[in-house]
C-alpha cells in the first residue's frame, strides 16, 4: 500500500515537471514582449531593452527556466508585471477566495448529486430515472457563464433577491458573504450534478444487483435497511473518485464564473493575467491549478484504496 | 436476423450480430436523438442561410433605438448599438459552427492516428507520451487553451489549431484503449502472421473496428469545442469577424445586466445552451446505439 502510494506520488511529480516545462514553453512563445506591453507602444527602444534586462527575459531560455523553477521551489513566484508586486500574496488571497466558492459548491452538490443518482438507480428504467439522467446530462454540458447568466437574469434582475456580483463588501459577516456566493455556486453545481449523479447511479445499480444485497433481502431485512446499510455504502466508492477528479473541471469553470460575477478568485486572476500578458502571474496561477488538481487526484486515489479492501490487499502483494 | 447482414471480412461479429437494424434506423427510434438532431439542424440552417432568414440586418445600428426591450418589431429587443438581437442570434450561429467542427476534426484525425500508434506500438514511446498526456490533462482544457490563445493570438486558424491540438491527446487516450482491446482479438495476430506491415495493420485492420469509438468521441468533443469557442469569445479571446458572435455579444452585454437590459445577454446565452444540449443529446444517443 505504501509502495503503491509512493509510486503514485512519483508519477505525480514527473507529471508536474512536464507541466511546468509546458507552461514555461508556451509562456516563451508569446509574441509580444513583456517590457513593450508594460511601457506601451510609444516607449523608446532603449527603455524597452533596459526593462527586458531588468525583468530577465533577455537571458537564455534554459537559464530563465532554471531560475523560475528554483524560485518556485523556494516559494518565490516572481513579480507580477501588471501589479508590480510579488505574485505569491495575490495568488494566495485569490486561491482562498476560490476555495470558499468551490467549497460552497461542493457542500451543495455532493448530497444533491448522490441523492439524484440513488433515486435514479432505485427507479432505473422509469421516467424519473430518464428525467434525472437527461437533466444531469443537459445542465452539465451548458457552459458556466451561460447558466450563470440565466440565474442572474432570474434571481438578480427579475426577482431582485440576490446580488449579481460575488464580491461581498469588505468586512462582511459570514452570512452576507454566503449570500453573495449563492448565485456563482449554482453554475458549478449544475456542471457537477450530472457527473456525480451518473456515478452514484451506476454504483447503486451495481450494488443492488450484487449477491450480498440479494442475501440481505432474502434473509428478511427491510428494503430501507438494505439500502441504508448495504447499497449506499458500496455505491459511494466510485462517487468519491469522481468528486476528486472533477475538481479540475471545477477550477476550469471558476475562470468563467469568477469573470462573470467579478469575484477575486484564482480563475479571475488567471483571466486578468492572460488579458494583460502578465506572464509570472499567469504561469504561477496555471501551475497552482495543476498542483491543486494533482493533489485532489492523489487524495482520491488514496481514499479509494483505503475504502476498497480488494484494492488494498491487491496493492500489498 | 443477423443473417440479413453481410459482414465484411475482419469485422468482429459479436457486436454486429446484435444490431438488427441499420444504425440510422436505431437512432431515429430514439426521441433524444430526434430532438437533438432537430435542434442541431435548426442551427445549421441558421448558420448557412442566416442573413436570408433574419428579419433585420444583424449589423445595422439604430442609435435612436438602443437597449429597447423585446417588442413586436424586435422580438429579442435591441442591443447597446440598436442592433436587432434576434437577427444577431440567428446569424451568430455561423462563426461557431465553422470553427468548432473544424477544430474537432483536426483533433479527431490527429488523435486517432496518435491513439492507433500508441495502442499498437507499445513500449517506451507509449509510456513517454502517456506522461505528456497526463500533464495536459492535469489542467482544465479551457485554462490551457486560454494560455495558448494568449501566446499565439487569435484568428480563425489559430483557434482551430489550438483546440484541435489540445483535443488530440484526449482523443488519443480513448482510441489507444480501444486499440488495446482490439489487439487481444484473434484477427490481429492472424494478420500479423500473414506478414502485414504495422502501417497497414493499424489503418486497414484495426481502424475500421475502432471507428464507432472514434465517432462517439467526435460528437462528444464537438460539444466541448462549441463550449470552448463560446467561452474564449466571452473571455475576450474570440475571433474578431464582421459577423455577430454569441460569446462576444454576451461579453458586450453582461456588464449591462445590472441596468436591467437582460435580453442582450440572455438570448445569445440560450442559443449557446441549446446548441450544446443538442449536440449532447445526439452524442449520448449515438453512444448508446453504437455500444449495442
Amino acid at each position: 500500500m505504501a509502495r503503491y502510494l509512493l509510486k503514485r506520488l512519483g508519477l505525480a511529480v514527473i507529471t508536474l515537471f512536464l507541466l511546468s516545462v509546458l507552461i514555461f514553453v508556451v509562456g516563451q512563445v508569446l509574441p509580444g514582449n513583456p517590457a513593450r506591453s508594460i511601457l506601451g507602444p510609444l516607449a523608446a527602444e532603449s527603455a524597452v531593452r533596459a526593462l527586458d534586462h531588468q525583468l530577465g527575459v533577455d537571458r537564455p531560455l534554459l537559464t530563465q527556466y532554471w531560475s523560475w523553477i528554483t524560485g518556485l521551489l523556494h516559494g518565490n513566484m516572481g513579480e507580477s508585471y501588471q501589479y508590480q508586486s510579488a505574485v505569491e500574496p495575490l495568488l494566495r488571497a485569490a486561491l482562498f477566495n476560490s476555495a470558499k466558492l468551490g467549497a460552497l459548491a461542493l457542500v451543495v452538490i455532493i448530497p444533491l448529486g448522490i441523492l439524484g443518482g440513488v433515486v435514479a438507480a432505485l427507479n432505473a428504467g422509469r421516467p424519473v430515472d430518464r428525467i434525472i439522467s437527461l437533466t444531469g446530462l443537459s445542465v452539465a454540458t451548458v457552459p458556466e457563464f451561460v447558466s450563470g447568466i440565466v440565474v442572474i437574469v432570474i434571481f438578480s434582475v427579475g426577482l431582485k433577491v440576490l446580488p449579481s456580483t460575488a464580491q461581498a463588501p469588505a468586512g462582511s459577516s459570514f452570512l452576507t458573504q454566503l449570500r453573495y456566493l449563492i448565485l456563482p455556486a449554482i453554475p458549478l453545481v449544475f456542471v457537477l450534478f450530472g457527473y456525480i449523479a451518473r456515478m452514484a447511479r451506476a454504483g447503486t445499480i451495481e450494488a443492488l444487483e450484487s449477491d450480498y444485497v440479494r442475501t440481505a433481502t432474502l434473509k428478511g431485512l427491510e428494503r430501507h435497511a438494505v439500502i441504508w446499510r448495504h447499497v449506499l455504502r458500496n455505491s459511494l466508492l466510485p462517487t468519491i473518485t469522481v468528486i476528486a477528479t472533477q475538481t479540475g473541471y471545477l477550477i476550469g469553470g471558476l475562470v468563467l464564473v469568477e469573470t462573470l460575477f467579478n469575484y477575486q478568485g484564482i480563475g479571475n486572476l488567471i483571466f486578468q493575467a492572460a488579458n494583460s500578458k502578465d506572464f509570472p502571474m499567469l504561469e504561477a496561477g496555471v501551475l497552482t491549478v495543476g498542483v491543486v488538481y494533482m493533489v485532489a487526484t492523489l487524495i482520491a486515489d488514496t481514499l479509494t484504496t483505503l475504502l476498497n479492501p480488494r484494492l488494498r490487499t491487491g496493492a500489498i502483494r | 436476423m443477423s443473417d440479413t447482414l453481410v459482414m465484411p471480412a475482419g469485422v468482429v461479429p459479436s457486436t454486429a450480430e446484435q444490431r438488427e437494424q441499420p444504425v440510422w434506423r436505431l437512432l431515429l427510434g430514439r426521441p433524444t436523438f430526434v430532438i437533438g438532431a432537430a435542434m442541431l439542424l435548426f442551427w445549421i440552417i441558421c448558420a448557412i442561410f442566416g442573413t436570408a432568414i433574419a428579419p433585420h440586418n444583424a449589423l445595422a445600428q439604430q442609435l435612436l433605438a438602443t437597449n429597447k426591450p423585446p417588442s413586436a418589431a424586435h422580438w429579442f429587443g435591441t442591443d447597446q448599438l440598436g442592433r436587432d438581437v434576434f437577427s444577431r442570434v440567428i446569424v451568430g450561429a455561423r462563426s461557431i459552427l465553422i470553427i468548432a467542427p473544424l477544430a474537432t476534426l483536426v483533433g479527431t484525425v490527429l488523435g486517432t492516428a496518435l491513439g492507433l500508434a500508441l495502442g499498437y506500438l507499445p513500449g517506451i514511446v507509449d509510456t513517454l507520451v502517456s506522461r505528456v498526456v497526463e500533464a495536459v490533462l492535469a489542467l482544465p482544457a479551457i485554462i490551457i487553451i486560454l494560455l495558448f490563445a494568449v501566446a499565439l493570438g487569435v484568428s480563425t486558424l489559430t483557434q482551430i489549431l489550438i483546440i484541435g491540438f489540445i483535443f488530440t491527446p484526449l482523443i488519443a487516450r480513448t482510441v489507444r484503449s480501444a486499440v488495446q482491446v482490439e489487439g487481444q482479438l484473434d484477427y490481429v495476430p492472424a494478420a500479423r502472421l500473414l506478414g502485414e506491415r504495422p502501417g497497414r495493420m493499424m489503418f486497414v485492420e484495426i481502424l475500421p473496428n475502432v471507428m464507432p469509438t472514434v465517432l462517439v468521441e467526435f460528437t462528444v468533443r464537438l460539444g466541448y469545442a462549441i463550449f470552448t469557442v463560446a467561452a474564449l469569445a466571452f473571455l475576450g479571446f474570440g475571433v474578431q469577424l464582421s459577423t455577430p458572435n454569441w460569446g462576444t455579444d454576451i461579453k458586450a452585454g453582461y456588464v449591462l445586466l445590472g441596468a436591467g437590459y437582460w435580453w442582450e445577454t440572455l438570448f445569445p446565452a440560450l442559443a449557446i445552451a441549446s446548441l450544446i444540449i443538442a449536440i449532447g443529446l445526439v452524442a449520448d444517443s449515438t453512444e448508446q446505439v453504437l455500444a449495442g
